[in-house]
């Protein structure tokens, strides 16, 4: 009986300290959930705008997105997100997910922003392992060679020249690092390909929610 | 217990917290985070901040509640403690301190796995009173944010030939000046980034603890005795 009584004690023990333990949990994430939630909105219309200027569109980005179903010319196996930039609801860009499969270490996620012309508004890498100090130069605050993407399109340069000047292309390399750079170039160009075949289908779902009473 | 050997027991804890025993170079525990994160000086104070207020928290939990844990279940209640205590350092950090949240990652979460935590708990703040368990924690905690900045300052001026970069993570957008750079044109280099850079950094660090108590023993052997020193 002595030893039921005990049992009984330490399991209510350590009930105890789990509801105290959940307790405080669930009063902080109530405290601070309204904040994470407004910083990891902030965050990522940070990043947005550093693709898509801020000046270039006046609707609510983040609020606009639409899924995107998975395509092999965006490298994507799962829905993901686009964001749609309207400007007195009429569409001016788009922001793609966009991957590349073939990184140095694994696969390397885009950003690429596209205006309504097909021409490049930027590109910017939201994920990927490349070597610190060789291929993650890559990331914008790196080296400023991502930057060299705005303003081209499927047309600029041709084709054959979509690539890294080591394949008689027209985009750098880095020094010791061909890879990264080389897979950043042909997910970029495998996007506007999508966003060239896709473009109607983008744009039509936003303007059609717009125009939705 | 004794309330007339405070300020020695003190002493005791906080040569026992930074150096004797400290928990990166003597105990050796905290590795994985410790190896991880120092790539830079600010990122080093980051995750050093954090384990240090766990450690001070779950130290004067565990010391409150001492009278009412019952030992078969000690352990589970450490862990509910230490794990409440990071989860809510955690949520605080992805509030207020976003962009260091982002940085330090799933370093954060992984305080949890810190053996020092749990084992400052077991050892110390479940069998001393309150306020000498925080000063434990605080000292303990300490040692490993020293040995965090030291690390990290070591590869970050080696790595990138810079020091105090990405300051403003921490201390807000006025912080962001605050970088030096010693050579403009600095190649980098890159082992002391990379993580055999932070194993080779860390083992410098212990072998330089070690030479340095030797050289006190030393010199402690020869003041106190004059027989031949036979260890």
């Amino acid at each position: 009986m002595n030893r039921h009584k005990q049992i009984a004690t330490t399991a209510f023990l350590l009930m105890l300290f789990a509801v105290v333990g959940a307790a405080i949990v669930g009063l902080t994430y109530d405290q601070t959930a309204e904040q994470i939630e407004l910083n990891h909105q902030r965050v990522l219309l940070q990043r947005l705008n550093t693709i898509l200027p801020a000046d270039r569109y006046d609707n609510d980005l983040i609020s606009s997105q639409i899924q995107i179903e998975p395509d092999p010319l965006l490298g994507t196996s799962q829905t993901e997100t686009a964001y749609i930039a309207t400007r007195e609801s009429k569409a001016v860009g788009i922001v793609l997910p966009a991957i590349a499969p073939n990184g140095y270490n694994g696969s390397i996620r885009l950003l690429v922003g596209i205006y309504h012309d097909g021409t490049l508004a930027g590109v910017r890498v939201a994920q990927h392992r490349e070597t610190p100090g060789l291929g993650d130069a890559i990331e914008a605050s790196r080296s400023d060679w991502i930057l060299g993407f705005a303003g081209r399109s499927l047309g600029n340069p041709d084709e054959k020249k979509w690539k890294v000047k080591r394949d008689g292309g027209v985009f750098d390399q880095f020094t010791g690092a061909t890879i990264s750079p080389r897979a950043v170039v042909k997910a970029v160009h495998s996007a506007l390909k999508y966003f060239e075949k896709n473009q109607k289908m983008l744009f039509a779902s936003q303007t059609d929610s717009e125009n939705e009473p | 217990m004794s309330t007339h050997s405070t300020l020695d027991e003190t002493g005791t804890i906080t040569r026992n917290g930074l150096w004797t025993n400290n928990v990166a170079l003597v105990q050796l525990l905290g590795l994985c985070p410790l190896l991880a994160v120092t790539g830079t000086f600010i990122n080093g104070l980051g995750l050093g901040l954090a384990t240090l207020m766990t450690l001070v928290f779950s130290n004067a939990f565990v010391s409150a509640i001492r009278q009412w844990t019952r030992p078969e279940v000690r352990i589970p209640i450490f862990v509910l403690i230490i794990a409440s205590i990071v989860t809510t350092i955690e949520l605080a950090m992805n509030a207020w301190w976003h962009e260091l949240y982002m940085v330090l990652g799933i370093f954060i979460p992984l305080i949890v796995t810190n053996c020092s935590i749990i084992a400052r708990a077991e050892s110390f703040a479940s069998r001393n009173n309150v306020i000498d368990s925080i000063l434990d924690g605080f000292m303990m905690g300490m040692g490993f944010l020293l040995v965090l900045i030291t690390l990290g300052s070591l590869r970050e001026i080696l790595g990138s030939g810079t020091l105090f970069s990405h300051a403003h993570l921490m201390f807000g957008e006025a912080a962001r000046d605050w970088m030096l750079t010693f050579s403009d044109d600095y190649p980098g280099f890159l082992l002391a980034v990379l993580p055999p850079g932070a194993f080779m950094g860390l083992g410098l660090l212990i072998a330089c603890k070690n030479v340095i108590d030797r050289r006190k023993q030393a010199t402690q052997h020869i003041a106190t005795t004059a027989a031949p020193v036979n260890a």
